[in-house]
């Protein structure tokens, strides 16, 4: 048999998948990660981007918005800030809050605003990536 | 035997009563369901980040986190939750019973106890009972903000990071099911260990970057979706426990106006009785 790897992905609003992968690919603070079943215990933040988990011939796509990834051995857990599967992203909306951002940006702003503003539109920039790969993978239309 | 316009007035007194409790039972049940929706969205997150934080707990870090430090108990903090309103049943004093026997077996063992309080009712508890309090924060709402929840969460933290307190406990209550709740008293720091047959022996995670920002990103999370997780919890409890309160308080009016209608046609036949009775006496007398 195959060996495969529990991945479970919950955020704060719901758990988002469960189930088993033979690969899981995951946006770590330092650089994206490739996990294999029997990885050893790691523990990383996420930055905003795309999480692939590939079982067999298909590949889940999602979206996570930072968060956090504990590897076991026999299991992936990660506990995203926020978590959307790939076909859920609302491009328009994304567009949308990305303008909002940048709009803010060009605007004088405390440093507080300052930064809440900047990781907006970090995670928009990151969403829209992710939309503009799949298209280019043909997941999306 | 009462006058029948006395008893007329009363009849109405408990059916206007009854309506409000009435539509307070239906505006619980609407809130209800939405806050059991949000609860249960909530869950598996503070579930699975309870878990990983068990397994680093189980972990022999090179960074001895002060969140993760294990110390002889002294002192104890609480981190009480408990609604802003009232009228739903037994809740808030089946959590206040659960804080106060915790509290007095602390006492006993000579544990000095700080309290931090979420919500109106407990807040009005704690003065009255005394104790030491160091934080509040009440008038959460139906949908309950983890910012707005950020100062009690953060004192408790601090406090225990400083070595204030030893021990942190939540005491909220459980939703079981719409006709049962459970006051439960969880500890929140220091981590609970989780069991780990599979991993024996001397073993640390890979952390990236480093230990220390990723702890502190993680136990961060951790506390605040634990607390969140409570609060949140408890609300659908108590939209629940409203419900079910003002059911029973429904069909008590109930049960009493029906009781107040057979006086009321007593009184009045006995009225109609006696004034024949005295027509009849003056016609003979005639």
């Amino acid at each position: 048999m195959a060996m495969t790897i529990d991945v479970q992905v919950v955020s704060t609003e719901g758990s988002i998948y469960e189930g088993v992968a033979d690969m899981v690919v995951a946006p770590g603070e330092m650089g994206e990660l490739g996990i294999l079943p029997q990885h050893a215990p790691l523990l990383t933040r996420l930055r905003p981007g795309e999480l692939r988990i590939l079982h067999g011939a298909e590949t889940e796509y999602l979206f996570v918005n930072g968060g956090i990834l504990e590897i076991q051995p026999d299991r992936i857990t990660v506990l995203a800030d926020g978590a959307e599967r790939a076909v859920d992203i609302d491009e328009a909306k994304a567009v949308a809050a990305k303008e909002r951002a940048e709009a803010l940006l060009a605007g004088h702003l405390d440093e507080m605003d300052y930064a809440r503003a900047q990781g907006e539109l970090l995670e928009q920039i990151a969403r829209l990536r992710a939309i503009q790969r799949l298209r280019e993978r043909g997941v999306l239309r | 035997m009462a006058h029948a316009k006395e008893i007329r007035g009363q009849i109405k007194s408990v059916k206007n009563t009854q309506k409000i409790t009435r539509a307070m039972e239906m505006v619980a049940a609407s809130k209800m369901r939405r806050a059991q929706e949000r609860m249960r969205a909530a869950r598996p997150y503070a579930e699975k980040i309870r878990k990983v934080l068990g397994h680093v707990a189980n972990a022999h870090p090179e960074y001895n986190h002060p969140l993760l430090q294990v110390r002889e108990v002294k002192k104890a903090g609480f981190i009480v939750v408990t609604t802003d309103r009232g009228l739903c049943g037994a809740l808030n004093v089946n959590v206040l019973r659960a804080l106060v026997l915790k509290m007095r077996e602390f006492h006993d063992q000579g544990v000095a106890v700080q309290v931090a309080v979420m919500g109106g009712k407990g807040l009005g508890f704690i003065k009255r009972f005394g104790g030491k309090l160091v934080a509040e924060v009440s008038g959460l709402g139906d949908r309950p903000h983890l910012a707005d929840m950020l100062g009690p969460i953060q004192v408790m933290a601090e406090a225990y990071a400083k070595g204030e307190v030893d021990v942190v406990y939540v005491v909220s209550s459980r939703f079981i099911n719409t006709m049962l709740q459970k006051a439960t008293v969880e500890q929140l720091l220091p981590v609970e260990k989780v069991d780990m047959p599979a991993r024996q022996g001397m073993w640390d995670y890979i952390y990236e970057p480093e230990a220390r920002p990723v702890l502190d990103h993680l136990l961060q999370r951790y506390i605040e979706s634990v607390v969140y997780q409570g609060v949140v919890e408890h609300l659908a409890c108590e939209q629940s426990a409203r419900m079910v309160a003002m059911k029973s308080a429904s069909d008590n009016a109930k049960r009493l106006i029906g009781d107040l209608q057979l006086a009321y046609n007593k009184a009045r036949q006995a009225a109609i009785t006696k004034e024949i009775a005295e027509i009849s006496a003056g016609a003979a007398a005639v």
